[in-house]
């Protein structure tokens, strides 16, 4: 029943450690970003049409191993990823390969860190809003890695996985913070660990995806202008976000990964959604009342099911779409934040006082 | 005339079910949701709702009238899914004959110039007949699991092979689609056969389940008082545990409860039921037609009322927490205190009411009002006493945790006295007469409910999940094959071509495998050692 303080200090320090190392990665990103072979002052790559390259080399190549048109695995059609490949032998590829092992780091630091705490609470460690945005940016960070060991040309974008990472961390970490405690009866439920765990994993997915869009966009808004500029020739000099995008992949290889990344956490979602009501309906009689919380779980459920629909729509495919994702993952927040900290409901477990 | 109006009603029809509408009806559906989350709801928090009105008597009737308390009941939430559904169902319906019927009656014939496709490569010419090539290639796909394979001789003398795999995904999508009807007859039929009710039970008593034993009571439209579940249930202890600060860990109440047992039986009361369960949060009790579900629980003083004539009132009294501390708040009402036994009509203003404060624990200094922890460390009470008309005539004494102070402002209530009182200690008012504190009791309250649609429900967001599973994680692809006289008219001439809608790099590097995998077989003797599959190769 007591909680252990010494590994709940184990848990606060390990997590205060996952902070300063992600945020030692993020800085080796972000100057690997900024100073890598391909820095913003690279000339505009046009992107080819990827199609067909694909077919010629399809047809051109006949047996040789170079698997056409797999972008998403880094190895051809995408024209920049080849480049960077050769800039990872300098002290680029030093502080890239430093970047990634500081975000393996303050991955464990974290999965320490959630351990030390359900030990030291003696339950599973998704109990309060602290503990839930811990995980999420868990998931979200392991998402990432996983993604990156199959895309390469993602391994120098961790700095837009890790800001957002940070700053939720930062968040929980001082405003939100709970002390390791019993769970109250409410959540005394084998459904605690089904409901909360797949939230919070599809949660942390939804993150990713969200920073994938956000990408995209940023590909997308940098591919249009750099165009628009050729045509028009008026020198009209690229704005912040879309300075970023030389550097980023091709807008299509992000495209399909918002969509895969959306594509796997949609289905825990409804799952998550649906243990919530049959959890509902064991601890408050009813499997959906419209509490505060199912209903934005619901308008979320419905935004994402949205950006699904719209992905299969002529003429939403691409920009328009991914909005939709933009809107969810603020469905998502509005959710976390307004409805955890300003409504009042059944779900009040935040922690928060 | 009437040409033009079916035209018309086909143009709206074929615009309802778009996926263009659907789109703009599923952001309608979320968009509708947000007041819902906003304002407080009526069949969530009544209370909240009256403290809405208190504190935005203006705005508040202009929002009712648009359904802002009852968003989820409301006709315009209510257009909103149904639309959705009406677009969803005629979605479905077109869907079911588009993707279903190819299910059973395999991949179209191969098109006329696969070229256009857009994956296509060519191998050969090969100095080899269609029929035998065509039987090659057949068991390379069959290899690599290519097993829904359409053969077709054309007129040319050209043998075309279509094959397709991954057709479960559109299985998957209408599995998710149709199951989304299915949850909501779920939800309907819960609406309209189920019931619910709330209730509160102290210690050691019993509660029997009929409409009239409940505090509150809903229903669907077609429920019947006789389809309400006969059973008793009693309990006899409530246990909570706390940690340190106050911050509760488990709550138990030890039950008994007995099926087909009801109030009117005579002697019911008087036998215990005989089953025990321990009821807990999380682990209702579930009986055959009902559930019973732990929701809250609080204390009852037993407040003993001794008045003029000597008449002893003595009952315990849910009192209702307001804070962590289990501080609690309620009145006991003796509306037929003070009537003198003999006498013939029934004394005026004489009525006796106290207003009470329970504090659990007791903190060291008055004012005894905030309980410092949650269980019976160092308890008290503090009582207002009244006197005078209380507004109930009759009965038994009452459970309302507050006092009508419009009665108390209107002077028809007297406020006599108050005091603090510890277990066991007694106030003697002006009148003569006399309260003792004698002790509390606890009380849970439970709701009881049935829900005839909930399986439904379960069975249909299951169902739901495992059809998006498929339909997001299923890749449906053809792949079109024509063995055709070379171009030079030597030997034979195989094209390959494939379509897929989505995930097209994947596709594109299974394509390219399944081509070398072609131009190996062919370009050489076929060696069986090298077929995975060499029985099926020269058959069928």
């Amino acid at each position: 029943m007591p909680t252990n303080e010494s590994l709940a200090d184990l848990s606060n320090s390990l997590l205060l450690w996952a902070i300063v190392v992600y945020a030692l990665a993020m800085t080796c990103y972000a100057i690997e970003y900024a100073f890598g072979a391909q820095g913003a002052v690279a000339a505009v790559v046009r992107r080819p049409d990827t199609r067909t390259v694909r077919q010629s080399a399809l047809v051109g190549a006949g047996g040789d191993d170079a698997v056409p048109g797999d972008v998403e695995s880094g190895s051809a059609a995408d024209p920049e990823s080849q480049p960077r490949d050769e800039s990872s032998v300098g002290w680029i590829g030093v502080l890239r390969r430093a970047a990634i092992a500081a975000t393996v780091l303050g991955a464990l630091c974290q999965v320490g860190s959630l351990i030390a705490r359900g030990a030291a609470a003696d339950r599973v460690p998704w109990g309060n809003m602290y503990e839930f945005i811990c995980v999420v940016c868990l998931v979200g960070v392991v998402s990432w890695l996983v993604a990156c060991v199959t895309r390469r040309q993602l391994r120098h974008l961790g700095v837009f996985v890790l800001l957002p990472v940070v700053l939720l961390l930062g968040l929980a970490g001082t405003v939100l913070y709970a002390d390791a405690a019993p769970l109250v009866p409410a959540l005394n439920s084998v459904w605690l660990r089904i409901h909360v765990s797949a939230a919070a994993i599809s949660s942390g997915i939804f993150l990713f995806g969200f920073v994938c869009g956000v990408l995209y966009l940023i590909r997308h808004g940098y591919d249009t202008r750099t165009s628009n500029a050729r045509i028009s020739s008026g020198a009209r000099p690229l704005s912040f976000p879309f300075t970023l995008g030389p550097r980023l992949p091709a807008a299509d290889s992000l495209e399909r990964l918002t969509f895969r990344v959306h594509a796997l956490a949609f289905p825990l979602w409804t799952f998550a959604v649906i243990a919530g009501a049959i959890w509902a309906e064991a601890a408050w009689t009813r499997y959906w009342g419209w509490d505060p919380k199912e209903t934005w779980a619901f308008i979320s459920w419905v935004v994402y099911a949205a950006y699904l629909h719209a992905r299969a729509t002529s003429g939403w495919r691409g920009k328009r779409a991914v909005y939709i994702v933009l809107l969810g993952w603020a469905t998502m927040m509005v959710n976390l934040f307004v409805i955890n900290l300003v409504q009042t409901g059944l779900h009040s477990y935040a922690g928060v006082s | 005339m009437l040409r033009a109006m079916t035209f018309q009603a086909r143009r709206l029809w074929g615009q309802l079910v778009s996926m263009r509408t659907a789109l703009v009806l599923l952001f309608l559906l979320a968009m509708a949701a947000v007041p819902g989350a906003t304002f407080p709801q009526r069949d969530i928090s009544p209370a909240d709702v009256a403290a809405y009105y208190d504190a935005h008597p203006t705005l508040a009737p202009i929002l009712d009238r648009f359904w802002a308390f009852d968003v989820f009941g409301s006709p315009w939430f209510a257009a909103i899914y149904l639309l959705l559904f009406v677009s969803l169902t005629g979605c479905l319906i077109s869907r079911v004959r588009v993707h279903l019927l190819p299910l059973i009656t395999g991949p179209p014939a191969a098109p006329a110039r696969l070229s256009k496709l857009p994956l296509h490569a060519t191998v050969g010419p090969v100095t080899r007949s269609p029929a035998e090539l065509a039987d090659t290639v057949r068991s390379t796909l069959r290899g690599v699991r290519w097993r829904r394979i359409r053969q077709v001789t054309e007129p040319s003398g050209s043998i075309t092979l279509s094959a397709e795999r991954g057709q479960l995904r559109e299985l998957g999508n209408l599995v998710f689609h149709f199951a989304l009807l299915v949850v909501l007859i779920g939800v309907a039929v819960g609406g309209l056969w189920g019931w619910k009710g709330g209730a509160v039970i102290v210690e050691d008593s019993q509660f029997c389940n009929t409409v009239q034993s409940y505090d509150q009571f809903e229903r669907g439209q077609l429920v019947a008082d006789s389809a309400i579940t006969p059973f008793c249930l009693s309990m006899s202890d409530f246990r909570a545990q706390f940690l340190p600060n106050g911050q509760p860990v488990r709550y138990e109440a030890d039950v008994r409860y007995e099926a087909d047992k009801s109030d009117d039986d005579s002697g019911a009361r008087t036998t215990e039921p005989r089953t025990p369960y321990t009821l807990e949060v999380n682990r209702p009790l579930r009986m055959d037609g009902a559930g019973v579900f732990l929701i809250n629980h609080g204390y009852a003083p037993i407040l003993r009322y001794t008045d003029r004539y000597g008449t002893v009132f003595e009952s315990p009294t849910p009192f209702l927490p307001k804070d962590n501390g289990l501080s609690s708040d309620g009145v006991v009402v003796l509306p037929d205190a003070n009537q003198d036994p003999d006498g013939q009509d029934r004394a005026p203003n004489v009525q006796v009411a106290f207003e009470g404060v329970y504090v659990p624990t007791a903190p060291p200094l008055p004012p005894y009002v905030r309980s410092e922890y949650p269980t019976r460390r160092n308890e008290g009470i503090t009582l207002l006493g009244y006197q005078g008309d209380t507004g109930l005539d009759s009965g038994i004494p009452r459970s309302v945790y507050s006092l009508d102070q419009q009665r108390v402002a209107a002077g028809d209530l007297d406020l006599v006295g108050s005091a603090f009182l510890r277990p066991g200690e007694t106030w003697k008012l002006d009148d003569g007469s006399q309260v003792t504190f004698v002790g509390t009791k606890q009380w849970m309250s439970v709701e009881v409910s049935h829900d005839p649609g909930r399986l439904t429900a379960l069975g249909g967001a299951a169902a739901m999940v495992l059809g998006l599973l498929v339909s997001l994680f299923t890749r449906r692809r053809r792949l079109f094959v024509r063995c055709g006289v070379g171009g030079a008219g030597i030997g034979t001439t195989i094209e390959l071509a494939g379509l897929t809608r989505a995930d097209s790099e994947a596709f594109a590097a299974e394509f390219s495998r399944i081509v070398n995998a072609v131009r190996e077989v062919t370009s050489q003797q076929p060696d069986f050692e090298d077929f995975p599959n060499p029985s099926i190769s020269s058959k069928s």
